[in-house]
């Protein structure tokens, strides 16, 4: 799958963190930004110059360790300046290695630690009904982070309140920190399981934007869905993909920067 | 106290349109006048405490008030990172009701009995932890719970409590509550919580038969502690004596020690009564636990006396 410039740029402004903290995630964060950038373009209902608009739609990083790629998209659409990623991580940044609300314009929970934003999630869509507001909810989680046994409870729970204005996207890049899915946890059948909790489950190409645009704003009606994604760890850095040892790198130089830079530069080409 | 609780919570509930509430499988019959009057707020889940957790914070974060109720254990061990996470690192205005506190559930053994949940919330930053005395406090902590900006850890008694608190006393988180005040200084201070305040009470009228006067500060709130109170209390007496249904370490009365410790002055020596570090090897009844652990009114007494005797042997030394 061709990378067009903008999904170039966006994993620029990743990179650009990565510079600025000399460490992070980057194969978790760049097999989100198509996900991310569909669901800021063209599907939530938000304001950047009001991220508490009540009638907002929500969208949860559960993943947290993905955080450059929503700073990457929070800053691409207006919540703050692009130069807040070149103090990523440092002492007095605004921009942590994982998100935090009431920090950060336009995050709306602090997540880090796995399987919590499906439950969280799961309460603000219920908040959604009962104060009769439109709001839809969307949370993403990473493919090993559905290892976590609240993301199965809160899937129980979605499918009992039958919540048609929740939606669960897995960034199914079948990798975690310590090899592949297949081999540390396998999740398979991963459609079946989903149906089964009583959630509409529909695949894609995580990196196809016209085919997320499509499936993203046609969700069937009348119970919670969830969207597999199926992504590259990595995407767009070559050396990165499907590579567990770029889950998170430390020590990150000049030369690891210009190496990345380069790559992406020549998947645009 | 837990049915003045819930109680409670289904009138705010139609004061206020903010208030929800939530259970974790409570079993037939629980809050039925709720869910047939405000079915849009009751919530009646399954036995996942971390999703229940979660839930609560995601309904706080927009705006609700939620009230989550299940057994103690479940809410401050299992879902122990989504109250630190979800709740304590977001200040969300979420109340989780424990049943059971302390020994309460003593025939069921080790599994169900809450001996270290004021350790385990009160560690957590913005975590406010409550334990009142009997179900009229109960009613004057609920109201007051309303408006509180903070997640409050509310523990609940057995239920049947004899009523030992007073209307005139007043209500305020996070402040003590003299209960019964010595004529004089050199007294005994006992510095309790929970129901351990009216096994205290009882053992300063033995002990007053004795001539071993003494005053008994009731915190209802664990966290944020009452530290000019215990201050002003501390400086008189010879003596501090803390009382709590919880292990000795981390709870109560370590917040006490914790407190006098910090001033930094020359204060009272402190005994603390409570709980061993141990699980409970024991069934029976909550009394008996308690009586196993030294906690009834006249080991109270007894212990305190000695304590007391020796304090005085010592000053004439």
């Amino acid at each position: 799958m061709p990378l067009d410039e903008r999904a170039i740029n966006l994993r620029k402004l990743v990179v650009r963190g990565l510079a600025g903290g000399g460490r992070g995630h980057l194969g978790p964060a760049l097999s989100l930004i198509e996900i991310l950038r569909v669901l800021y373009d063209d599907v939530l209902r938000h304001q950047p110059d009001n991220p508490r608009w009540p009638e907002r739609d929500r969208c949860i990083l559960s993943k947290g360790h993905g955080c450059l790629a929503l700073y990457a998209l929070l800053a691409d659409q207006g919540y703050f300046p692009t130069e807040a990623l070149d103090d990523f991580c440092k002492r007095n940044a605004m921009l942590g290695g994982h998100p935090e609300a009431g920090k950060i314009p336009g995050v709306e929970a602090s997540t880090g630690s796995l399987g919590h934003g499906m439950p969280i999630g799961l309460g603000m869509a219920l908040a959604a009904r009962m104060a009769g507001r439109g709001s839809k909810v969307f949370v993403v989680v990473g493919d090993g982070e559905i290892n976590e046994g609240s993301v199965w409870e809160a899937a129980l729970c979605a499918g009992k309140h039958a919540l048609d204005n929740y939606t669960v996207l897995i960034d199914y890049n079948k990798i975690q920190a310590s090899g592949p899915t297949a081999d540390i946890q396998d999740l398979e059948p991963l459609t079946d399981k989903w149906r089964s909790f009583g959630f509409a489950v529909t695949e894609v190409n995580g990196h196809d934007v016209v085919a997320l645009r499509r499936t993203l704003t046609s969700l069937p009606a009348g119970k919670p869905n969830v969207v597999i994604c199926h992504t590259v760890k990595g995407k767009g850095v070559s050396f990165a993909e499907n590579n567990p040892d770029w889950h998170h790198k430390a020590k990150i130089g000049e030369k690891d920067v210009f190496d990345m830079l380069s790559a992406l530069d020549s998947y645009h080409a | 106290m837990r049915k003045v609780c819930l109680d409670t919570i289904h009138s705010l509930a139609h004061r206020d349109p903010r208030v929800v509430f939530i259970g974790s499988d409570l079993g037939a019959g629980v809050m039925d006048e709720m869910k047939q009057s405000l079915p849009g707020r009751f919530f009646m889940e399954g036995i996942y405490e971390a999703n229940v957790v979660g839930m609560a914070a995601g309904m706080a974060m927009d705006g609700f008030i939620p009230y989550v109720n299940t057994i103690a254990t479940f809410l401050t061990r299992r879902a122990f990172e989504q109250v630190a996470l979800d709740l304590c690192l977001h200040r969300l205005p979420v109340r989780l009701i424990g049943n059971g506190g302390g020994v309460v559930y003593a025939p069921l053994g080790p599994t169900h009995l809450a001996v270290d949940d004021f350790a385990l919330m009160r560690v957590l930053p913005n975590m406010t932890v409550v334990a009142v005395s009997d179900a009229d406090e109960m009613r004057r902590l609920m109201e007051a719970s309303l408006d509180w900006p903070d997640p409050i850890y509310i523990r609940l008694a057995k239920g049947g409590d004899k009523i030992v608190s007073c209307e005139d006393d007043g209500f305020a988180i996070g402040k003590a509550i003299v209960r019964r005040r010595a004529a004089t200084s050199g007294h005994i201070l006992f510095a309790t919580t929970g129901v351990m305040t009216t096994h205290a009470l009882a053992a300063a009228e033995s002990l007053a038969a004795l001539g071993i006067d003494s005053t008994v500060l009731h915190f209802h709130t664990v966290k944020p502690l009452d530290v000019d109170a215990l201050l002003e209390h501390a400086k008189e007496a010879c003596a501090v004596v803390t009382v709590e249904e919880h292990s000795l370490i981390g709870g109560f009365g370590s917040a006490i020690l914790e407190a006098l410790s910090d001033q930094l002055l020359n204060m009272p020596p402190v005994k603390r009564l409570g709980l061993s570090d141990e699980f409970a090897s024991i069934y029976g009844s909550q009394n008996d636990v308690l009586e196993a652990s030294g906690l009834m009114p006249v080991q109270i007494a007894d212990t305190t006396a000695r304590l007391f005797n020796a304090i005085i042997e010592g000053a004439r030394r």
